[in-house]
Parts: C-alpha cells; sequence; structure tokens
C-alpha cells in the first residue's frame, strides 16, 4: 500500500507486533504504538520531555541523530543502552523507517 | 480554613478558565497546585513553546497562555494554594468537602473540581531494589536544607544542572565528602557548571565516578553502602550516609488515585453530561478525565469546565434560576 511502512514493536512480555504506520499522517513511533493500544505512555505529548516511550533499536535501519533535546532526556532516563537507545517521539515515521524493529524499554516505578 | 464555592485541584489552563465560568455564575474558587506557580504543564514543562489549536490565536506561547489566563480570571479575585498538593478528603457534616495538603492547610467547599492533569509532578525514582526500605533513611530526592549533609559523606547521581550545582555546592565545605556518580563520561549540565565540578575533581575536593550506575543500596536501619556498577570496573561498594538520585522530576496521580473516584488508566471516568465522577459533589475536568472519545487537548478542558460549572451552581443552589448570559451582553463583573 502506498504511504504505509512496516514496523515491528516487541513488548515489555516479549512479544512482537506487526504494525502498519502511515507515512503521511505526521505520526511517530510514539504515537503508532499508543494507536494500536500498546503500553506506551506519552506522557508528555511527544516533546522528548519524559522518557515514557523509551525504546530499543533491534535492526539495523538507518536512524536519523539525536536532538539535543533527546539527548539530554536519555542522559537522566533509566535503563539506557547508549548503542540501541531512542524515544519513539522522536523517530518520525518515514519511508526509511520501514521494516523498523523496536523492543519496548522496561518502566520504571 | 480556607472557605469557597468550588475548590479547584490542580491551577493549569483548565483549572484557571473554570475561575472565569464560575464568576460569571457568582460562584467563588480557590485553586491547590503543587507546583509553586500557575499554569501547570504550560509554565513548568513548556513555557516557551508555542500552541496552536488556542481558537483564535494563530500561536500563543504555553506562558503567554497562562498570563493571559490569570488576567482574565483577576475580575474574580481567585484564592490559591501554590507549592502544596491535595492529600486528603473528608466529607464535612454539612456536605462539604475538606480538602488537606501535604503541608496541612485546610479547604472547603461544596464542590471540589479536579483539573489534576497529570498529576502531581514528583522526583523520578532509578530503579534500585529495596530503596524504599531507605527512603528518608539515607536516600533524598531533594535536597530540603544543605546543612543536613554538614560533616557526612554524600553521594549524588545524575548528569544535569541539579546534580552538578548540588555536587559542587555540597563539595564546597558543606559536606565531608561528596561522590558524583554518572553513567556517562560527559555531562550535558551548562558549561560553566560542568567546569566547576571538572575542576574540583581535579583538585580532588570532590569523587568523580563516570560511566558508573548505583545499582544497589545497603544498610540496616539506615543507609551504609552504595553498590556501584562500572562500565569496565564491574562493581566496587561505596560507604555512605547518604545518596540523592537526581533524575528530574515525573508526574504522579499521587493521592487522588485513593479517593474513591473510578479510576481508568490513570484518568477518572466522568459523566459528559456534567463531567461529574462517581462522587456526587465531586468532578474532573482537563486531561485528568477520561469518557468515551476524550482528546487531551486545551481546548477541550476549556468546554468540559463551562459545563461542569452549570451542573455546579445548580448543585450549589438548587432552587436558584439560571440563565446562560452573553458575555457581550452584560460585560463581566467581578467580584
Amino acid at each position: 500500500m502506498d504511504n504505509i511502512i512496516k514496523v515491528t514493536v516487541i513488548d515489555r512480555v516479549g512479544i512482537a507486533h506487526e504494525l502498519e504506520a502511515p507515512t503521511d499522517m505526521s505520526m511517530n513511533m510514539m504515537e503508532v504504538c499508543k494507536s494500536y493500544e500498546l503500553p506506551v505512555e506519552g506522557t508528555c505529548g511527544g516533546m522528548a520531555m519524559c522518557a515514557s516511550c523509551h525504546m530499543y533499536i533491534e535492526s539495523d535501519t538507518v536512524l536519523p541523530p539525536k536532538s539535543n533535546d533527546e539527548e539530554d532526556m536519555l542522559d537522566e532516563a533509566f535503563f539506557v543502552d547508549d548503542e540501541k537507545s531512542r524515544l519513539g517521539c522522536q523517530l518520525h515515521i518515514t519511508p526509511e523507517l520501514d521494516n523498523l524493529v523496536v523492543k519496548l524499554a522496561p518502566v520504571g516505578e | 480554613m480556607i472557605e469557597t464555592d468550588i475548590l479547584i485541584i490542580g491551577a493549569g489552563p483548565t483549572g484557571l478558565f473554570t475561575v472565569f465560568e464560575a464568576g460569571l455564575l457568582k460562584l467563588k474558587c480557590h485553586l491547590i497546585d503543587s507546583l509553586p506557580q500557575a499554569g501547570g504543564q504550560c509554565s513548568e514543562i513548556y513555557p516557551k513553546k508555542p500552541i496552536y489549536d488556542i481558537p483564535a490565536y494563530p500561536d500563543i506561547l504555553a506562558g503567554e497562555l497562562t498570563d493571559k489566563l490569570m488576567e482574565q480570571i483577576a475580575p474574580f479575585k481567585p484564592g490559591f494554594t501554590l507549592g502544596e498538593s491535595a492529600v486528603t478528603v473528608d466529607k464535612h457534616e454539612d456536605g462539604s468537602f475538606i480538602v488537606t495538603t501535604n503541608r496541612g492547610t485546610k479547604h472547603k467547599a461544596p464542590i471540589v473540581a479536579i483539573a489534576g492533569g497529570l498529576g502531581v509532578f514528583e522526583p523520578r525514582k532509578p530503579p534500585v531494589e529495596n530503596l524504599s526500605n531507605f527512603e528518608d533513611k539515607g536516600v533524598e530526592y531533594i535536597i530540603k536544607d544543605p546543612e543536613f549533609y554538614r560533616g557526612k559523606d554524600v553521594v549524588i547521581s545524575g548528569g544535569g544542572d541539579s546534580a552538578l550545582d548540588w555536587a559542587y555546592f555540597l563539595a564546597n565545605g558543606v559536606a565531608n565528602k561528596v561522590s558524583l556518580v554518572h553513567r556517562r563520561n560527559s555531562f550535558r549540565g551548562h558549561l560553566d557548571s560542568v567546569q566547576k565540578v571538572m575542576d574540583m575533581a581535579d583538585n580532588g575536593k570532590l569523587n568523580l565516578i563516570t560511566e558508573a550506575e548505583v545499582v544497589g543500596v545497603k544498610g540496616e536501619d539506615n543507609l551504609k553502602e552504595l553498590v556501584i556498577k562500572h562500565k569496565t570496573q564491574g562493581e566496587i561498594l561505596v560507604t555512605t550516609d547518604h545518596w540523592i538520585p537526581l533524575f528530574g522530576l515525573s508526574p504522579k496521580l499521587g493521592p487522588i488515585a485513593d479517593w474513591g473516584l473510578n479510576i481508568s488508566k490513570n484518568s477518572i471516568e466522568v459523566d459528559t453530561f456534567d463531567y461529574s465522577t462517581n462522587i456526587e459533589g465531586m468532578y474532573a475536568i482537563g486531561d485528568v478525565n477520561t469518557y468515551p472519545g476524550k482528546l487531551k487537548l486545551i481546548l477541550c478542558g476549556f468546554h468540559e469546565a463551562t459545563l461542569m460549572v452549570q451542573s455546579a451552581f445548580a448543585r450549589i443552589h438548587p432552587d436558584k434560576k439560571n440563565v446562560l448570559k452573553y458575555t457581550t451582553v452584560n460585560g463581566v463583573s467581578g467580584f
């Protein structure tokens, strides 16, 4: 289908969800997860200010570099893996993300 | 005891606009907020960010929206209890609610409107086992009085400005020994804050442990030791009197969750007829509520507040007639 990519989200109990995400709706990975009712809070609404959409990149997809805001937030977040950690809200759904595989990071207290 | 008609919990945009709509019906309001200033997320999290979906404002900064709401409600002289969070609710014998804050301030009102947004902002706690056993027994998430640490051994965790600034302050002749633990080997705080801490570490006045995380807490009644995991050196034990993890704030629904309200997915269930909750006389408006079709938008919060005060009026004055009036016709007459 046009303007649709496939992404895989592995939830916190290890189940892989294959999702379809539109590239023409200005969505990001946090929002895609929420739209499928996966357990992603997105507390701050997508401003890279809460890390509740923290996820690990499990595929070799080439992603845009982290912004300063995202780096700052990941600096204060927990369960961070410097190689794999990203904030879902900062990963905009573009054709380049087709076949992306991510795993949701654990949530703290 | 503070007495009012509508006690609003949360002074974000929805809570503030409630004062205006209530004022048009001659109802007085008082607001409680855990933050030291009004505006909620708009002033605390993103005051300099633009909002584009406030009708008639092509764009407005969140801080500016707060200022304008404060100006708009000024004629109705709302009361504020700021820097305190609502903790308990009791019923007075006359049917009113008594809401008490964490500092013991009591408020009495026949109507409570919860406009709590995401909840109360609390320090983020690192995921360390048994951490809660040592809270206030050596583990503190906020530095209330630096003198408390005089002559003590202190470990601070975090890489932001508050961790850097407090490490510098406490290492400067207050604490006996200060260690700063950070997961990375670089800091993202302000350059001069970073430089000051680096200089202190070079002079041996501060123990810098980077590429490391506190992974365990040990002690009997009080905290005695921290297990610190270093990226390459493995686990090390550090003896300390205090550990202060400084990882910023995150919102929690907080004590309101225990008030007997119907809650689903961290939000309060309401009837969309008047945004009433399952507790008579208690309403929930704005981001804190949920109902089929709910959208967490400021403009929806304004709408909810407007309908809610009509219902609140009928509850407070069951025998009084009330009809919708237009501000353009009648103007706005304050108290």
